[in-house]
């Protein structure tokens, strides 16, 4: 199974008209007397990105303003996931398994998978703050730290489902969610995983997202 | 000194209110929460017809409220999980109830022949993506060639479906024998004693050509829910296969012990009855199912004969011997399209209920009994359902528990009600003679506002003298737990039509005895702890997260604990998680329930065999397993499939020597 390029993956996303045009054709699925109505693929893709991937401004720990959607998620095989620099227990864990996660993906990081971590307390972490947090864990190029405004954050939290029922657990942020969101924009699959699940396993998943034409026995471990 | 469930100091005062909470909250299960009339005896409903909250029905009344309002009727109710982001407070369109009939899933069709031809060992080359070797053919080739006299090829693929006439036709995924694709898929008519093959193709589209509708992912791997099935053809998460890629599953259709126990045929107190498949593509579960990815698998004995002359004498299939699969889903408000949320943790909720594939059928019977076979395919949904006539909302109407989770009990049970978790299944008799002429529906009136598990649910309690602190309580206590008759969620009707006809099937209420409960006495070789918990929104066994342990040959090569073949084992399965349901599956071999928080299981579904325990809040339950006749790797999970797919699993495996781990 060729891996797929970044190219291909763009390429997808031109295609992606001229299949749903086929599928159109087959299934007739919008409601009659509705002229010129999106096909289903369209539409299920900008309710999820409306729903869940918010194009909020945020700043990276170089201090670039990047825009969520646009700039970070749009056209990429990413991982999202919340931290905050001086919370003690679950984000200490996280990163250090990220950082495992990020030497699995070799080369790919970067090039093919880009993975990403929100502050969720913008107030406290500013650029130099989280550049110095990423610095802490030696992160390499292709795992982009961010920070922005609060509201901004909390919408990007909400959005990619990193919240709780109760809202006091949910305000509580030692208790924070502690996943792993991954994911491929172009067709669109989402999955997650625990942050402190074995590293290996954590790449593995990330790589269903980069090669999903792979079954299992396709690919060997990576690299312990 | 005394506990609440949380490990919190109380006042003996409010610790009796506790126990006292509980006891009025055992009453009410245990009245089966039947007629109006009986709660308002109760001084538990109002005249307007809502259950009272009563001081201390909650072990956390005093801490807990919601600002939910309930909802109530079957068109008000609410959309996915609103308590957790605004994007998910999706309502569906209006679709009009019972104006289609309900689809009975026709019986699969075998094929003559295979091609290329089923091998023993995986064939790599021509495409088959298969763990390791069958193992039934190297137990007995006799009674189980590689290629057995029953053969099927499925085939999974995207199709057209409509859900309501009120809705644009649906992109879903669903299961071909050869005779057209659908979902539910063709119901399996499979008999023990007669081994089977199923070549499960996966011929989905290309993940690049999805024409996606916002979720699924495919690529698949079909579990055989309740088998006692070799571990290669047990459909694991982890032997995922895409498009162009097939898995021939070997199903001996064999009771277990028949290679260890009970030679050679096995323990006929065994028997398996209503099986389901479903793909369990690891961390895609929920997705995959809510797509279609579903269907029955109804196994047949010479007792259990599908013919209401023979055996058991119960109502012949499929005339009158009916799978029903109850499906939540949600569509999108503007363009009717089936939705999924994508982006949740704790479970989904639909507002629509579908019965075999659409929504709010009716099905027309004629005044008689039928055997229905009653399976909840989630994903996070919980049932209790009653038999209700809205022209007598006063009135009881019981039925007949038969079978847990697709096992025969050893004599029929009548009940008012039924509450079924994700993945359980019930086989019910109903006798619609009383009702001929009439109009009458299934109803579910379990409150259930999110993916936690209903509304309000405490776990069967400990002795009331007891010192420790296994009270508990419910969740949200402005809520009720059941609402009243005909305000819950009319899901199927049933017109009672034609005059008295021919039923030569047993009548329950003449107590005929089906199998033998088989006996729980045995010393269990090691007892295991099982926590299932939540580490900041990870949720997970032991601390612990699922892992396919990918080794050198591609497959799972590494796993949690090892159970030694044939041998007796006790799991305890703890909650910790607060006020969360878990529906448990274990794979392999039915268990029984010895016990919830130390006392004896009371409930009727808790009475028979089961593949799922629902374990409550607060709550440990102890099981009772014989591990036999097959090796190799399985799972343990929540089949609440959000939290599947979020890793509350674990993969373990059956081997000659097994291990001595009590906390894998």
């Amino acid at each position: 199974m060729a891996e797929l390029s970044r190219r291909s993956l763009l390429r997808w996303t031109a295609a992606a008209p001229i299949a749903a045009a086929v599928a159109r054709a087959e299934n007739p699925v919008q409601r009659s007397g509705e002229p010129g109505s999106k096909t289903v693929s369209d539409r299920a893709r900008r309710r999820i990105q409306q729903l869940h991937l918010p194009n909020l401004s945020l700043l990276t720990h170089e201090g670039k303003r990047v825009l969520f959607y646009e700039d970070l998620v749009k056209g990429k095989v990413v991982t999202l996931n919340f931290f905050f620099a001086k919370c003690d227990e679950i984000c200490p864990r996280v990163t250090a398994n990220l950082a495992k996660v990020q030497d699995l993906l070799g080369a790919d990081l970067g090039t093919k998978i880009f993975m990403y971590s929100f502050t969720l307390k913008p107030d406290e972490d500013d650029v130099d703050a989280i550049r110095h947090f990423r610095e802490m864990y030696h992160a390499r190029p292709g795992w982009t730290f961010l920070t922005g405004k609060a509201d901004d954050l909390e919408k990007l939290r909400k959005g990619i489902g990193f919240s709780y029922p109760d809202p006091a657990i949910d305000k509580d942020k030692t208790q924070h969610i502690g996943n792993l969101r991954y994911g491929n924009e172009p067709l669109m699959l989402w999955g997650a995983c625990p942050g402190m699940a074995r590293p290996q396993f954590v790449a593995e998943s990330i790589n269903w997202m980069l090669r999903p034409n792979a079954s299992i026995g396709e690919w060997r471990p990576v690299a312990r | 000194m005394y506990y609440n469930v949380f490990g919190e100091k109380v006042s003996r005062r409010r610790y009796k209110e506790m126990c006292e909470a509980a006891k009025n909250r055992r009453e009410l299960i245990a009245a089966g929460l039947t007629s109006r009339r009986d709660l308002m005896t109760m001084g538990l409903l109002t005249a307007g017809g809502m259950l009272v909250a009563k001081f201390g029905l909650s072990a956390r009344a005093q801490q807990v409220s919601t600002n939910n309002p309930p909802s109530s009727g079957q068109n008000t109710s609410p959309g996915t999980n609103q308590n957790c982001v605004p994007g998910n407070q999706t309502q569906s369109p209006q679709t009009r109830p019972f104006v289609t009939p309900l689809t009975i899933m026709p019986v699969a069709q075998t094929v003559v022949s295979l091609s290329p031809t089923p091998t023993e060992s995986p064939n790599v080359g021509a495409g088959e993506v298969r763990s390791a070797a069958f193992q039934a053919p190297q137990i007995d080739p006799v009674r189980f060639p590689v290629v057995p006299s029953l053969l099927y090829n499925f085939n999974q693929r995207q199709f057209s479906a409509s859900h309501s006439p009120d809705l644009p036709t649906q992109t879903m995924w669903g299961l071909d024998d050869g005779t057209g694709t659908r979902s539910p898929g063709p119901t399996y008519q499979a008999f023990y004693g007669k081994p089977q093959l199923t070549r499960n193709n996966n011929s989905l589209p290309q993940v690049t050509q999805l024409n996606n509708t916002g979720f699924g992912f495919p690529s698949v791997s079909t579990h055989l829910h309740n088998a006692h099935n070799p571990s290669e053809s047990d459909g694991n998460p982890c032997d995922f296969y895409t498009n162009g890629h097939f898995c021939d599953q070997y199903y001996p259709n064999v009771l277990a012990g028949f290679n260890s126990d009970h030679e050679p045929n096995g323990d006929i107190n065994e028997s398996l009855g209503t099986l389901w498949y479903h793909d369990h593509r690891v961390d895609f579960t929920s997705q995959n199912t809510y797509k279609g990815l579903v269907g029955f698998y109804c196994l047949f004995n010479q007792l259990d004969t599908g013919n209401e002359f023979t055996g058991f004498h119960l109502p012949s299939f499929p005339q009158f011997d009916i799978p029903l699969a109850f499906a939540d889903k949600v569509y999108d408000p503007e363009s009717g399209e089936l939705v999924f949320d994508l982006f949740n943790l704790d479970g989904i909720l639909g507002d629509k209920f579908l019965v075999n594939g659409t929504i709010q059928p009716f099905f027309q019977v004629q005044p008689r009994r039928y055997r229905f076979r009653l399976l909840d395919t989630g994903p996070s949904r919980f049932y209790e359902f009653f038999l209700t006539d809205l022209n007598n909302l006063g009135g009881s109407n019981p039925y007949w528990l038969i079978g847990t989770d697709g096992n025969l009990l050893p004599n029929p049970i009548q009940v008012e009600s039924i509450r079924i978790g994700p993945a359980e299944r019930v086989d019910v008799i109903i006798d619609f003679r009383p009702f001929a002429g009439k109009t009458i529906y299934l109803e579910n009136r379990l409150n259930q506002i999110n993916g936690q598990g209903p509304a309000a649910v405490d776990s069967q309690l400990a002795p009331q003298n007891s010192s420790t602190t296994e009270c508990s309580g419910v969740l949200n206590s402005n809520q009720p737990a059941i609402f009243p008759a005909g305000q819950g969620n009319l899901v199927l009707q049933f017109q009672v039509s034609g005059s008295q006809v021919r039923d030569h099937s047993v009548d329950p209420a003449t107590h005929p005895t089906f199998y033998e409960l088989p006996s729980t006495r045995a010393t269990p070789r090691i007892v295991r702890t099982f926590r299932f918990d939540r580490l900041n929104g990870q949720w997970s066994i032991n601390g612990q997260f699922m892992d396919c342990g990918i080794g050198s040959s591609g497959f799972s090569e590494t796993f949690r604990f090892a159970v030694q073949q044939n041998s007796v084992e006790q799991w305890l399965l703890t909650n910790l998680t607060g006020d969360w349901m878990h529906p448990v599956h274990i794979h392999l071999e039915e268990h029984r329930i010895l016990s919830r928080n130390r006392a004896a299981p009371t409930l009727p579904t808790d009475s028979g065999r089961k593949d799922v325990t629902q374990l409550h809040p607060n709550e440990r339950a102890q099981l009772f397993f014989r591990f036999r006749d097959w090796l190799g790797k399985y799972p343990i999970h929540c089949h609440n499939v959000i939290h599947e797919d979020h890793a509350m699993m674990a993969l373990w495996h059956v081997t000659p020597q097994g291990d001595n781990i009590l906390v894998p």
